[in-house]
């Protein structure tokens, strides 16, 4: 599955240069999407093409709508204008056509969320049991699996409660998996760890990356962006006020924004 | 000034040892909890005082001089009281509850027919103890049996009327049998109507929210005795001419209710208490709205309520005592009840059947407590830290 996950990036990046870009490669579509909290105007003018296979990173100051804005997209948030198409399917107040989003976008979060009174094993094959209807010998197989991959299979059926920040969040990453995702999206999943558990986090994103795995991540670890991203996105005062490639956009910012921001976490 | 070096570096890494012997052991624990400050040992030496004054006269009232049997008052009544004891003595008369016995389980159920609340009983128990105990299997078809199947099979069993079993009527039933299937089908139906009016009350849907909140709020701020004249006097008001309700389903239907009300408000603390990424944890994952509920958010507020929940099932459990104003008799009912029978009239009747009846009340309230405790730990997955 792997390999054909890679491939599949490939023939994307290849199609991606040759500039035939169909309907179908297309993940995520947001067009002129704005949200309000009430009066507050969170989101404005959003716009944002996701190739398949692409991975995003989202930064900018807090408080500018970046997470508002990936919590779209698998609606967590409602928005109250535009357009936002994911996977083909557009959001709308349709019950089942969220919940179809939900089953192919994985979601990492800040504080993992993982399901406290469940083992880990549980946690990562409740969905796949009652959502995807999966038997439960075989979900406790993919689960294994993923477990494996992100390299605590041992802690299997421990509480979430038992184990340390970064393995809590390894396990959200594989819980999110089990459901075979076509996309990832990551809430700063760095963010609440201890500095010396950030790195087992990094390493499994970046692995997830190297597969293919169509990802957006709100992050503030710009070497990670300088790594795997294709994209970063700069937000500000809840719009998309600067994108470009990881290296044009750390080494010639344009906007003055940006280059505040830079200037500010880049010592 | 003289130069400090400040580089240090530990060349061993320090065990860990025993605790010092002043903070283990029993001498440091009555040191610690018993004689700590001159305060904590004069609240001691008092509540030792005060433990050496009662109990002795308890023990003596209770056991020492109690009377166990005995064919009527006489052998709890002084001399002076035409009776057997002589003057001043003062004993438990445990001979009446001995005697009324059968009286204080079944109420006026027909002596041959006490079999069969003794059979339910049995059948309660059965059932009951399998589900409570959590390495026995095949909980789902446990719980089936006993919270659908039992109810049924009991009131037919009790009621009678067919497969040959005589007619009783529930106004013969009493005693124990009252407060307990009172308090059963209350427990069993004001958990889940309850959760449902939690979650209802919670609800984006404005007309579910509206109906739960005035059930809740007007069935909350009645008094029970209200509530139960309300079932029993104008309900039948709300009824079709003709279609009358027996006043013991009447009753169930008002306890079950007015419990229900009181479940709701604590399972909808439990509600709150769970973290909004709980929700959104299970949103993301795909889970529907009663997936999400069934299997993340209520299987954690409820643990969180337990004591909170056990709390309303003993509240429940001993207010079923007020059916008496509808003339139906509970075990403390039927206590009451015997009270005047000149049989029995001693100084001694009264106390004696009352301290029975809170022993019943306490020992039941007792191990719902006890139990909730240990299910607590249980569940307890050290998810707080």
């Amino acid at each position: 599955m792997a390999t054909e996950n890679a491939v599949s990036a490939e023939e994307i990046k290849v199609n991606a240069a040759k500039m035939h870009i169909s309907d179908t490669d297309v993940a995520i579509d947001i067009i002129a999407m704005h949200k309000w909290y009430g009066e507050f105007h969170v989101l404005k003018d959003i716009n944002l093409k996701v190739m398949r296979g692409e991975r995003i990173v989202i930064c900018g100051p807090s408080g500018s709508g970046k997470s508002t804005m990936i919590r779209c997209i698998n609606r967590l948030e409602e928005h109250q204008k535009g357009k936002i198409i994911v996977d083909g399917k557009e959001l709308t107040n349709d019950l089942k056509k969220i919940d179809e989003v939900r089953r192919e976008v994985g979601m990492v979060f800040q504080h993992f969320n993982l399901f406290p009174h469940l083992t880990i094993l549980e946690n990562c094959t409740l969905a796949p049991i009652w959502v995807r209807k999966t038997p439960k010998k075989q979900a406790e197989e993919i689960a294994m699996h993923f477990l494996k991959r992100v390299k605590i299979p041992e802690q299997a059926n421990k509480y979430p409660g038992q184990l340390s920040g970064g393995q809590q969040q390894r396990v959200a990453i594989a819980r999110s998996l089990c459901m075979n995702p076509r996309i990832m999206l990551f809430d700063e999943p760095t963010s609440a760890l201890d500095p010396e558990m950030i790195k087992e986090v990094l390493e499994t994103m970046v692995g997830l990356a190297e597969e293919g795995m169509t990802m957006l991540c709100v992050t503030h670890e710009m070497g990670f962006a300088r790594k795997v991203a294709n994209r970063v996105i700069f937000m500000d005062q809840g719009q998309i006020v600067e994108q470009n490639t990881p290296a044009e956009f750390f080494d010639h910012p344009r906007h003055e924004r940006t280059k505040l921001f830079l200037s500010q976490i880049l010592h | 000034m003289q130069e400090h070096d400040m580089s240090w570096v530990r060349t061993e890494m320090a065990l860990a040892e025993p605790a010092p012997a002043s903070v283990r052991g029993l001498g440091a624990w009555v040191r610690q909890n018993l004689i700590g400050s001159v305060g904590d040992a004069i609240l001691t030496v008092i509540g030792i005082a005060l433990v050496i004054m009662i109990l002795p006269q308890v023990i003596n009232w209770a056991f020492i001089n109690a009377q166990w049997t005995g064919p009527d008052r006489t052998v709890c009544a002084t001399v002076a009281q035409g009776g057997i004891q002589p003057d001043g003595w003062s004993g438990a008369c445990w001979a009446f509850v001995n005697a009324k016995f059968g009286q204080f389980m079944f109420g006026t159920y027909p002596v041959e027919e006490r079999w069969r609340p003794i059979l339910v009983a049995i059948l309660f128990v059965a059932l009951l103890v399998p589900m409570l105990v959590p390495r026995v299997p095949r909980k789902g078809l446990n719980a089936i049996l006993l919270f659908l199947v039992l109810p049924i099979v009991s009131f037919v069993l009790l009621i009678g009327g067919m497969f040959g079993l005589p007619h009783v009527e529930t106004s013969r039933w009493g005693g124990l049998l009252v407060t307990l299937s009172l308090s059963f089908v209350g427990i069993a139906v004001s958990l889940p109507l309850g959760t449902v009016l939690a979650l209802g009350r919670r609800s984006k849907m404005p007309i579910v929210k509206m109906l739960c909140i005035i059930f809740i709020e007007a069935v909350r701020g009645i008094p029970l005795i209200t509530v139960l004249f309300f079932v029993s006097v104008m309900l039948p008001l709300f009824l079709p001419a003709g279609v009358s309700f027996d006043k013991y389903l009447r009753a169930l239907i008002g306890v079950s209710l007015f419990a229900a009300a009181y479940m709701a408000e604590v399972v909808r603390g439990g509600l709150q208490a769970i973290p909004k990424g709980q929700y959104e944890g299970a949103d993301s994952l795909g889970l529907g709205y009663w997936q999400k509920m069934g299997l993340i958010v209520l299987p954690q507020a409820l643990k969180l309520v337990i004591p909170g929940i056990v709390n309303t099932f003993i509240g429940m459990f001993k207010d079923t005592s007020l059916v008496i104003i509808i003339s139906m008799f509970d075990l403390l009912g039927v206590v009451k009840q015997n009270f005047s029978d000149a049989n029995w009239a001693t100084p001694q009747t009264a106390r004696s059947g009352l301290i029975f009846a809170a022993f019943v009340f306490w020992l039941f309230c007792f191990g719902m407590s006890r139990y909730s405790m240990y299910t607590e730990r249980r569940l307890d997955t050290g998810h707080k830290r």
